[in-house]
């Protein structure tokens, strides 16, 4: 279907209303709603007082959903925490489909490499519309062939969790996976074969969403103890199966320090930027992402920190070990994990005062009255693709197709005072700065540097960067320079074709539509 | 042989596998002073082809700034010898890395090929350096004869593990047995004004092992090192490259001989005493060592 589109401030086309959606804001700047001008009103959600009587365990997963009151049409969320292990989403839409459910809004806070399902669901129509972070695999290529009655929306996790506290995206049953639970539904991360560390997206589910319910493979008596992550007079029911997800997916080696050369000079190179751009010093906070350059880049903040004697102030973001081994060294005061990229972070949550659970809210919403990110000093991030105004795609493939996360991307990028993107500067001789990304997800302004092992770029914006960085003696680089250098061995890709097609949009942090996404030809 | 291909300081020299397009096309990024591109040990039979037309074009296709290419061929001794000669010499890299040279007649005989190429292709007579690798016990008896063989070689190296097969003996770590072998190259190497290139060290996870061995090879006389991995190069560069007083002696003694020149005279005179030739081209080595390292160098 065609839409009436508008072209938004950084000259996408993005459609201004989807029928059953509603209407659309075109984005107008990263800062534009956060002036101090912005009011916004949630919209009310529907509540039963469940019976003082009812056993919240449910007898299985079918009969959970027959008394959840799920409909046709409604909308179910599920949490990624369980990341490639996650066994959840398949089990309830494998249900969902005997049940013989149709046309189902699904909109979990992301979704990975364990969930091609989520690709047959479409097919066959249980699945008709999708909200989602990320995607993989055979979704992203059901989304970008245009599977999908109305377009996906991405959004990033502080902007769902913003939709879901507006109103914007109303959850009517949330399937919460629970690596431990007891009969009244109080549920954590930290313990059980399948944990998996914070549950800080599920928390803003169990929180907003009309019935909740809590899926588990290991029921303990009650109360859970020692910590309770998500408290009971959240959760209406209780579900046990025989497996919420393979542990071995869960831990998915994201903390180890990646040994390929390339990646490691990157990451020294983001180090340098970071300590010459003077940001590492007493009290400073910091974000990093796992796997790849961007965790590398952790190990020469660590050493540098220690050789030092610098005690930053706090960690924020998916927590990886090596983040739970630098609180423990004493390098920063408090972690702040909204999800855990491994498993073995859980025995810090679980004992260590220092290491807080935060909810998506708390970690990145930029309408609420003060998130985590906003406050960051610096942020070390990954990208697919990037282009000369400093524009960010995590989300399209080189072949065009849907294969990325928007993930915190956007909202630490606008939050923290140093954003870094990391990237090699071609991959698979695809060179990695494009005149134009095919997707964007983080908006230039708020990007400040780019690294690759070729040259550092620095946004024209950052005057006062540009400066220190060439005071430092590093390789900084006009952008178009570097883009030339790096097209010389790459030459420059063919353009991929589209149809006009839109078959999704990003939204940004704030609401608005930073670009669509078309069907592929 | 041009003055500035034989004093280019080289403090370390990264091998790249010449069949991985990755690895060549991001070579020159990781710090060393020059890269090596084997088509020899490091490629299996079967690959020996793609190697060698893969280092070709990277040779004339890619841009690697400043650091110096050095190709290592197959030996003499095999079928591979002239072929490699054939691709790589009209791609002109900076030098030839020759392995298992035995004798000065290896040296010739590559030196004669080299030759006839580069007439052959235009190119300046001698602007292709060889380096020689000697590896066997035969090579360390014939050490002085082989530095003394060609105006066309710029460097000795030894090949640790080789040799210390040659001799029947376990390369150690410490490398305490190859002491004898690594000396004879750098005096030889030394007396026939070459450079000498210490041999790799294997264990890339140890790199504090490095650090010992290198600057044993250092202490002896080694102007530089081969690695086998990009997290070596910052260790051999250290190792290699001076101290900031090294630098502002060195300078002093640069400055000392350029105004004893200016004004013709003989005696170069320095804090009141007297040096001669040989300190000034070691203080000229330093400066350029320093510049190398990224260190400040006072203007001269």
């Amino acid at each position: 279907m065609n839409y009436t589109c508008v072209r938004n401030s950084l000259g996408r086309l993005v459609p201004i209303e989807i029928p059953g959606v509603g209407s659309l804001a075109p984005f107008s700047g990263a800062y534009s709603r956060l002036d101090g001008s912005y009011v916004w009103t949630p919209s009310p959600v529907e509540h039963r007082v469940p019976k003082i009587t009812m056993n919240k365990v449910a007898a299985s997963l079918r009969s959970a959903i027959e008394r959840s009151g799920l409909q046709n049409g409604m909308t179910i969320s599920f949490h990624h925490h369980l990341r490639n292990g996650d066994a959840i989403v398949g089990l309830v839409l494998a249900e969902l489909e005997k049940m013989g459910f149709r046309d189902l809004t699904l909109a979990p806070s992301s979704l990975g490499d364990s969930h091609d399902c989520v690709a047959d669901a479409i097919k066959k129509g249980v699945v008709t519309r999708l909200n989602t972070s990320g995607v993989r695999g055979e979704v992203g290529k059901a989304i970008s062939n245009g599977l999908l009655a109305s377009p996906a929306i991405i959004r990033s996790h502080g902007g769902r969790a913003r939709a879901i506290e507006e109103g914007s995206l109303k959850i009517d049953v949330a399937f919460l996976g629970a690596p431990a639970c007891d009969r009244l539904g109080n549920m954590t991360g930290v313990s059980g074969a399948t944990a998996c560390g914070a549950l800080g997206y599920a928390m803003v589910d169990a929180r907003y969403a009309r019935h909740v319910i809590a899926v588990t493979d290991n029921l303990v008596a009650y109360p859970l103890s020692t910590k309770i992550s998500v408290p009971q007079y959240l959760v209406d029911q209780v579900v046990v199966v025989d497996s919420i997800g393979d542990p071995s997916k869960i831990a998915t080696g994201a903390t180890r320090i990646t040994r390929d050369p390339l990646q490691l000079y990157i990451a020294e190179l983001g180090f340098k930027v970071i300590r010459a751009a003077g940001y590492l010093k007493r009290d400073c906070s910091f974000q990093t992402g796992g796997g790849g350059p961007s965790l590398a880049v952790a190990r020469y903040v660590r050493d540098y920190m220690k050789a030092n004697s610098i005690q930053g102030s706090y960690c924020i973001g998916g927590i990886t070990g090596y983040m739970a081994e630098m609180l423990k060294e004493g390098l920063f005061r408090t972690l702040f994990d909204v999800q855990s990229f491994d498993a073995s972070v859980t025995e810090s949550i679980a004992h260590n005062s220092n290491h807080i659970e935060a909810d998506a809210s708390w970690y990145a919403n930029p309408f609420n009255k003060g998130c985590l990110v906003n406050d960051l000093d610096v942020v070390v991030l990954a990208a697919l693709d990037t282009d000369v105004d400093f524009n960010v795609d995590v989300l399209t493939g080189h072949d065009g197709v849907l294969r990325g996360a928007s993930g915190g991307h956007s909202d630490t990028a606008a939050g923290a005072k140093l954003s870094l993107i990391t990237i090699p500067s071609m991959r698979n001789g695809v060179p990695s700065i494009r005149e134009r990304v095919q997707t964007v997800v983080t908006p230039g302004e708020t990007v400040d540097v780019i690294v690759t092992e070729r040259g550092i770029a620095v946004n024209p914006r950052r005057e006062d960067l540009l400066a220190a960085l060439k005071d430092a003696g590093l390789p900084v680089k006009d952008i178009h320079q570097l883009k030339a250098e790096i097209e010389k061995i790459t030459g420059i890709p063919d353009e991929i074709a589209f149809h006009d097609e839109i078959v999704g949009v990003v939204e940004y942090r704030d609401g608005t539509i930073i670009d669509s996404i078309r069907k592929i030809k | 042989m041009t003055e500035a291909q034989q004093n280019h300081p080289m403090r370390s020299l990264l091998y790249i596998p010449g069949n991985n397009p990755g690895m060549l096309q991001n070579c020159a990024i990781y710090g060393s002073d020059a890269v090596i591109f084997d088509i020899e040990d490091s490629i299996s039979i079967s690959e020996k082809d793609a190697a060698r037309k893969l280092v070709k074009h990277a040779l004339t296709r890619l841009d690697f700034g400043r650091i110096r290419i050095v190709v290592r061929v197959n030996a003499r001794d095999t079928d591979f010898f002239e072929a490699d000669l054939e691709e790589i010499v009209p791609a002109k890299p900076h030098a030839i890395r020759l392995p298992k040279v035995d004798s000065a007649e290896d040296v010739l005989a590559a030196d004669e090929i080299i030759s006839r190429l580069e007439e052959k292709h235009g190119l300046p007579r001698g602007g292709i350096g060889v380096q020689a690798m000697l590896e066997t016990a035969r090579a360390i008896v014939n050490v002085n004869s082989i530095a003394a063989s060609s105006r066309r070689l710029v460097g000795l190296t030894l090949g640790g593990q080789d040799l210390a097969a040659d001799l029947g003996i376990r390369a150690t770590k410490e490398g305490l047995e190859l002491l004898y072998a690594k000396s004879a190259v750098v005096i030889a190497a030394k007396a026939y004004g070459l450079q000498a290139f210490d041999t790799v060290y294997t264990d890339v996870a140890d790199l504090e092992g490095l650090r010992a061995q290198t600057a044993v090879g250092f202490s002896l006389g080694f102007s530089g090192k081969a690695a086998i991995h990009p997290s070596q190069i910052p260790v051999i560069n250290s190792v290699y490259s001076p101290s900031e007083r090294e630098v502002a002696k060195a300078a002093k003694v640069v400055a000392a001989a350029m105004e004893a020149e200016a004004r013709g005279l003989g005696v170069i005179s320095v804090d009141g005493k007297m040096v001669d030739a040989p300190v000034v081209s070691q203080a000229r080595r330093t400066l350029e060592l320093a510049r190398l390292a990224g260190m400040e160098v006072p203007e001269l």
